[in-house]
């Protein structure tokens, strides 16, 4: 009888452990988001992506309509290829949509954001998005700013001396 | 000199132990599946392991959810980025407090007096009279006591996570008042099942091989005597305290670093 007593309640340990592993797989992490294979994939061609990561969410007008999926750099040309899976919902984007990558926040990661376009045909699966802008990266954005403050110093100083010599 | 020699048997010494212990994990490993007649001991060894140990771990990773989320909500505070706090405790519990914490309450509990019972069964010369008759006493003691480690520690571990993580959510959403939508929409986004939960149960099966084989193997070659018997207990706690935080660094390294 006791013997019994204790099969019962290892019986219910190992259950109650699948349990929670089933709960970790289906609340916790995001296995069943994408997870019932009904998406299409669709390509874009970016100059520079910036910190893009596989994974990074993909969206219209701030929904998430899909995730990245694969990173490539096109050998032929040096750009970056960015490989998309769009939920099989959303099917109706028309096919001169538009993509640019923007950053969550000031610090935030990398994502893509669509802007739909007004062609009658949409988007199919494997077909390639032609309008892209890339990642701003601070770096440039700075580089051109101190660039740029350099060369008006640089006239400004050329026309103090050029009103030196003059008077 | 005497130092030099001192110093010589201690290297000996430790290879010897090192490569009686390979051995041993081979002899116990190696023992031929005899289902029907071990399900039994199996699982009486896996309610005295695990089962029973259910619930020191259960509190534990109760508080310790609740005290991860009550430290994360203040950090993040300064932040304004509170909504992060259900990311950061499923991350941290997961990938780090889980696995770890688990196998350090599994060895106190459990892997003590494993190593204790053998021992005193070597002591009182139960495992001779078990050879006496026949009986091998890696296939009767060791080996179901050692499959039962390896099978309860990451049961126990993933029972763990889900408890901290519901002691995080008592703590970040009942009490403080985070959003409980975005608190979980949060988690779910930045969790990853492959990386981060499949991870932390394969490191709780690692430490399980490691810490049961210590215990195992300590109690197995205790000094058939009261003070044999405690020294091993103490050598099995600590040796597999020290393994888990190393091997916890080295699988870290492992999994995050991509060698």
């Amino acid at each position: 009888m006791k013997s019994r007593v204790v099969d019962f309640v290892v019986g219910i340990f190992i259950i109650a452990a699948l349990l929670a592993l089933l709960f970790l797989a289906f609340r916790v992490s995001n296995l069943t988001n994408f997870g019932n294979g009904k998406y299409y994939k669709i390509t874009a061609e970016f100059d520079n992506i910036g910190g893009l990561k596989i994974r990074a969410p993909v969206s219209v007008s701030g929904v998430k309509i899909g995730e990245v999926a694969t990173i490539s750099l096109d050998s032929n040309n040096y750009r970056a290829l960015v490989s998309m899976r769009i939920n099989a919902r959303y099917n109706n984007l028309p096919i001169d949509t538009s993509a640019n990558i923007f950053t969550q926040g000031i610090l935030g990661s990398n994502y893509i954001s669509l802007s739909p376009g007004f062609d009658e045909a949409n988007l199919k699966a494997g077909s390639r998005i032609e309008t892209t802008h890339s990642a701003l990266v601070l770096e440039n954005l700075i580089g051109q700013l101190i660039y740029s403050l350099k060369s008006d110093n640089d006239g400004s100083q050329k026309k103090k001396n050029e009103k030196g010599e003059g008077s | 000199m005497e130092f030099v020699f001192k110093i010589g048997r201690f290297g000996v010494t430790s290879c010897i132990r090192i490569g009686q212990s390979g051995f041993f994990l081979f002899r116990v490993i190696g023992q031929k599946p005899r289902w029907g007649q071990l399900l039994f001991l199996w699982i009486e060894q896996i309610y005295r392991v695990g089962v029973l140990s259910l619930i020191i771990i259960l509190l534990s990773a109760l508080f310790i959810g609740m005290v991860v989320a009550l430290q994360g909500y203040h950090i993040l505070e300064k932040f304004g980025a509170t909504e992060e706090l259900g990311q950061m405790l499923a991350l941290t519990v997961l990938r780090e407090l889980g696995p770890v914490i688990t196998a350090l309450l599994f060895v106190g509990r459990a892997c003590s007096s494993l190593t204790a019972e053998i021992g005193l069964m070597r002591a009182t010369q139960q495992l001779d009279c078990m050879e006496m008759m026949a009986v091998d006493p890696l296939w009767r003691v060791i080996s179901p006591r050692f499959w039962a480690g390896i099978i309860s520690l990451p049961l126990l571990t993933i029972l763990f996570n889900v408890t901290a993580i519901y002691g995080g959510v008592l703590v970040g959403v009942d009490w403080l008042g985070v959003d409980s939508g975005t608190f979980w929409s949060n988690m779910q986004s930045a969790v990853n099942f492959r990386s981060d939960v499949f991870n932390g149960v394969i490191k709780s099966l690692v430490f399980a091989v490691v810490v049961t084989w210590i215990a195992v193997y300590q109690g197995f070659y205790a000094a058939p005597n009261s003070l044999g018997i405690s020294r091993a207990t103490t050598k099995t706690v600590v040796y597999s305290s020290l393994m888990i935080l190393a091997l916890d660094f080295a699988l870290t390294a492992l999994m995050m670093g991509g060698w």
